[in-house]
């Protein structure tokens, strides 16, 4: 457990840092969203990489904490910080209910029924005009504002997510090497062998499920009040599937995994702009090789890369 | 102890279970033995409440349980051994021992008795000591069902359902964990329910058994008086049963 406090604290001095490495600059604006994406990726982690339960539907939790907050405080002029909690509570009592049926599904068929999940959600942002503004999106979302600080700038807004996103990771840390994370790994493993061993696995879930929507609705609701401008196509199928490669890349079952799956496909399409029209090529073909030649995902392939330059070499030294 | 009345349990529309009924006392080890399909398995997954029974009484410290699922079961204090071992295998030994006490972190004992338990179980299985940090699934098949008992008696139940110990193992195997089975009813009197192929071993360790054919028992008494009974020897005891066999 010491370890993994040694890693969080060397993990946040470097997200404390960034900034001053990056002066400000349109990356600022690039690690915002890996802050958000990051907590997105840790709460499908904890579902997917933990507990072995697959969601397509994720970015529907994303859009509806987002959509709260934002018509809760634009149109009804709420307090920000009053829109987040509510947010948060409302989306987790709808994750817990829909989870108590559709999780006793398994494979195929829960990725069936959370992808019609997060189908219906994203119809209901576009056809509910009234409230939502439909498909041209909502505006006006206010900044957070904190004892006299409005979280406008992107360096203020890179702080302002990151300290969600480092309380998201701790969190998410303790809860997978806690007792409850050892009962996730075994439901994962064998649900059988778990409710054998007296795991309810039914409703621990339900849990997770209702946890890691929260933690989506949170991701949500600071991605409206940072980018002030909502529109349904950022909560689409395909948002929810970015998400889960996301996971699988960074490595499943891995919180840190989840901050470089999060990074890397944030960061990348940024990077390959230079190759111009071929970019979408290139960034397909870098998802294929990684998960051909890291299947643990990035959080692992990485180590065992360097470790094998490292032999290589020593190798090439002896001969 | 445990008391079950004309058990009936099905798997969709077939009927595995009927009418089974049987009885163990306090500190007593009995046995079930059968064929494959005879419905061994089935009896101790309606105990533990995987798979309830359809229709009939499961009566545990005079409670009635039938209905229970398998966390209260467990809370009660039955816990299973699974067909098959079925250690969490991407958990280290250590953890999966761990898991076993899931419930009892909640309980008023605290960590420390489950710390105690936990030594308890390696001076009981000394292998798991040496390999409390690998994970279960790179261990052997006996290792494994070592694993697979201490987990169970981490939850400190008063009555152990084992399913089939000695399964796929090698004989010196199957003869530690039946010394393992023993020491713990000389040490700690917990009740067991054993189902067992290996007939022979089984009856030398219970004090009683049931025998069953597809889905009902067609006999029932004293360890050695069916070791003695012609038709467990023909059927199930096999060896140097010659005369019998080809008459």
């Amino acid at each position: 457990m010491n370890r993994e406090l040694l890693k969080f604290l060397a993990f946040s001095a470097m997200v404390l840092a960034a900034p001053l490495y990056f002066k400000g600059g349109y990356l600022m604006n690039v690690l915002v969203f890996v802050g958000i994406y990051t907590m997105l990726a840790i709460g499908l982690n904890l579902l997917l990489g933990y507990a072995g339960q697959i969601s397509l539907g994720h970015a529907g939790f994303f859009g509806m904490g987002a959509y709260l907050s934002g018509v809760l405080t634009a149109t009804y002029a709420w307090n920000p910080w009053l829109a987040m909690p509510l947010a948060a509570a409302v989306v987790g009592v709808v994750a817990f209910l829909i989870g108590l049926p559709i999780l006793k599904l398994k494979g195929h068929y829960l990725a069936m029924a959370t992808l019609g999940l997060g189908i219906i959600i994203y119809i209901v942002f576009n056809e509910t005009i009234d409230l939502t503004g439909g498909p041209s999106g909502l505006s006006g979302i206010p900044y957070l504002e904190l004892g006299g600080i409005t979280f406008d700038s992107d360096v203020k807004s890179y702080y302002l997510v990151w300290s969600f996103a480092l309380l998201v990771i701790l969190f998410a840390v303790n809860l997978a090497n806690s007792r409850v994370g050892r009962a996730l790994r075994a439901v994962h493993d064998s649900e059988v062998a778990a409710r054998v061993m007296g795991v309810n696995a039914r409703l621990l879930k339900v849990q997770i499920f209702t946890l890691s929507a929260v933690i989506c609705s949170l991701a949500g609701s600071l991605y409206a009040h940072t980018m002030t401008f909502i529109a349904p196509a950022s909560f689409g199928f395909n948002f929810s599937v970015e998400l889960l490669t996301m996971v699988v890349i960074g490595g499943l079952g891995s919180v840190y995994g989840s901050f470089l799956g999060a990074a890397l496909l944030t960061l990348l399409p940024e990077f390959l702009r230079a190759a111009q029209d071929y970019d979408i090529i290139i960034y397909g073909a870098l998802l294929m090789l990684m998960v051909m030649f890291m299947p643990g995902g990035l959080v692992r392939g990485i180590p065992d890369f360097f470790k094998m330059v490292i032999k290589g070499r020593r190798g090439a030294g002896n001969a | 102890m445990l008391r079950l009345k004309n058990i009936n349990t099905c798997y969709g529309k077939v009927q595995a279970l009927k009418n089974i009924s049987l009885h163990l006392a306090e500190g007593e080890i009995v046995t079930l033995i059968g064929a494959n399909g005879a419905g061994k398995t089935t009896i101790l997954n309606t105990i533990s409440g995987v798979t309830p029974a359809a229709a009939g009484e499961v009566v545990f410290s005079k409670q009635q349980v039938a209905s229970f699922p398998p966390d209260q079961i467990v809370k009660l204090g039955i816990s299973q051994v699974p067909e098959g071992r079925q250690v969490f295998k991407p958990l280290s030994v250590e953890d999966n021992l761990e898991l076993g006490a899931y419930l009892r972190y909640r309980s008023r004992e605290g960590k420390s008795a489950i710390h105690a338990d936990l030594e308890r179980m390696y001076t009981l299985f000394p292998r798991l000591k040496e390999r409390r940090k690998q994970l279960a699934g790179t261990m052997s098949g006996g290792e494994q069902q070592m694993l697979a008992i201490g987990r169970a008696l981490m939850a400190k139940p008063k009555l152990l359902l084992l399913d089939e110990p000695s399964m796929g193992l090698a004989p010196l195997v199957v003869q530690e964990i039946f010394r393992v089975l023993n020491q713990l009813r000389s040490e700690s009197g917990v009740t067991i329910l054993l189902v067992e192929q290996n007939a022979k071993a089984a009856l030398k360790l219970a004090d009683r058994g049931y025998v069953l054919e597809t889905g009902k028992v067609i006999l029932e008494g004293s360890a050695n008086e069916l070791m003695e009974n012609a038709e467990v020897k023909r059927a199930y005891l096999g060896k140097d049963k010659k005369e019998i066999w080809e008459r």
